[in-house]
């Protein structure tokens, strides 16, 4: 083998990486691609994964530095986006895209990280209807969190001073766009449960772009709003426009103007109620009166109270009858026991025994005592005889 | 009427309203709900609409002020 200069390994390596970070394009290119054998180990933050296309891989790493700047996480599968800078990592040889930049392609950064933030709360049950407060009907102290200018403040004043001007509002003003929006709308809602100082709370803003309200995508404000024990009306855009806070809220209002009109009812229309709960008080005891009315008169009716003589009268009736019934029954007793008599003296009567002698016969006597049988005489007894008509003395022959 | 607020008395004006529709009570008790609930829309009709918001900054709020509601 005819040798040229021998290179060592490094040195051949060395070579490769200046040629490629000669070349000025190659310093900053932006490529598409999707992500697979995606890694980030936590302890150095920094991630690595392949990106490829149908026709070739290559290799890629995103430093720290530049990872921890993204707003969404990526994962194998995703397509992206990445600005980065091609060279060559010396120990092993391996040519790989160091990536400073990177969004998902299709949808925006943002799209994502809100799609993931929603689906990371939705499944740890942020957003179950059983959470859900219900708004006060009738509150007295009503907390709004929001700009102190703009045209929502605004809306919301007239609204609840229109509707509701028996409530007191505490205004809350915060930032509602900017890195400092969130914690200060974090702060204002902690502050407003701390002091207890409010029936239900609105927080809000008017509309914008998916930027400007993108505070209210903030996961720990989020997290706070859910955590509130003051029910919360979340208000944020136009009637299209979600935030993660809406579907935190214990009830989310398509607008600002809307979340003033959920959280207060309207003055008329109580006015308009209390006259009729005068009517209805006034029939109630009008029924009320009816009812004793009506149970008086039926006592009343009754025969008793109508006509007590009658109780008496069907008495006395009784006695009439009785009275006459123990006479009747008297006259009765009275004649059967003179038809006895009467009978029994008859019967007596016949059974006399003058009866007997008027007929013509006689009764013996002898020495004081009847004679009934002629053997009981002897001759020479001296006998009297008693005839109907007086007695006679014989002596038996 | 001096502690009286329209929340309470609203209230305790439903609470009136139910009683006599209920018919359960006696016609002298019921004459005396009645007089008060009569007094009690007559407060909340006047309350309403004299009323003017109030608005209260959250920086001027302080704890005690709230511990005496």
């Amino acid at each position: 083998m005819a040798e040229k200069r021998v290179l060592t390994v490094t040195q051949l390596n060395m070579y490769v990486k200046s040629l490629l970070e000669s070349s000025v394009y190659l310093n900053e290119i932006y490529i598409t691609g999707e992500i697979s054998n995606f890694t980030d180990h936590y302890k150095t933050g920094h991630m690595y994964m392949s990106l490829k296309d149908d026709g070739g891989l290559i290799k890629a790493v995103m430093f720290r530095q530049y990872a921890s700047k993204l707003g969404f996480r990526p994962q194998s599968g995703m397509k992206v986006v990445c600005r980065g800078k091609v060279s060559l990592y010396e120990r092993d040889g391996q040519y790989q895209l160091y990536i400073t930049a990177m969004r998902p392609q299709g949808m925006g950064e943002l799209a994502v990280a809100y799609e993931q933030l929603k689906s990371k709360l939705e499944n740890e049950g942020l957003f179950d209807s059983s959470l859900k407060r219900p708004i006060p009907k009738i509150p007295k102290r009503i907390a709004v969190i929001t700009s102190p200018t703009g045209a929502a403040v605004q809306d919301i004043m007239n609204i609840l001073s229109r509707r509701f001007p028996i409530a007191e509002v505490i205004m809350c003003p915060v930032q509602v766009q900017g890195e400092a929006a969130a914690p200060q709308m974090i702060d204002a809602l902690k502050r407003v449960n701390a002091l207890n100082c409010a029936d239900v709370i609105i927080i809000g803003r008017g509309g914008g772009s998916i930027e400007d309200l993108w505070a209210f995508n903030d996961e720990q404000l989020a997290r706070t709003v859910r955590a509130s024990n003051i029910p919360v009306i979340s208000a944020v855009g136009h009637e299209t426009d979600f935030t993660i806070c809406d579907f935190t809220a214990d009830l989310r209002a398509p607008t600002p103007s809307g979340a003033a009109e959920l959280a207060v009812p309207e003055s008329a229309e109580i006015i308009r109620k209390l006259k009729n709960v005068n009517i209805s008080l006034y029939n109630s005891l009008v029924r009320l009166y009816r009812q004793k009315q009506l149970m008086l008169r039926a006592i009343m009716n009754k025969q008793c109270m109508a006509n007590p003589l009658f109780y008496a009268q069907q008495r006395s009736q009784t006695v009439d009858m009785l009275t006459h019934r123990l006479g009747a029954a008297y006259a009765n007793t009275l004649s059967q026991s003179k038809e006895r008599f009467a009978a029994t003296a008859a019967n007596l009567e016949s059974l006399s025994p003058m009866k007997v002698l008027l007929r013509g016969y006689s009764v013996v006597y002898k020495d004081g005592g009847a004679v009934v049988r002629s053997s009981q005489l002897a001759p020479n007894d001296k006998i009297t005889l008693k005839m109907c008509d007086g007695e006679v003395n014989a002596v038996v022959e | 009427m001096d502690k009286m607020t329209f929340e309470t008395a609203i209230k305790e004006l439903e609470e009136i309203t139910s009683s006599l529709e209920a018919g359960q009570l006696s016609l002298d008790e019921s004459m005396k709900l009645y007089e008060r609930g009569v007094k009690l829309s007559a407060f909340c009709s006047s309350e309403l609409e004299k009323a003017q918001l109030k608005i209260r900054q959250l920086s001027d709020i302080t704890p005690e002020q709230e511990n005496e509601e």
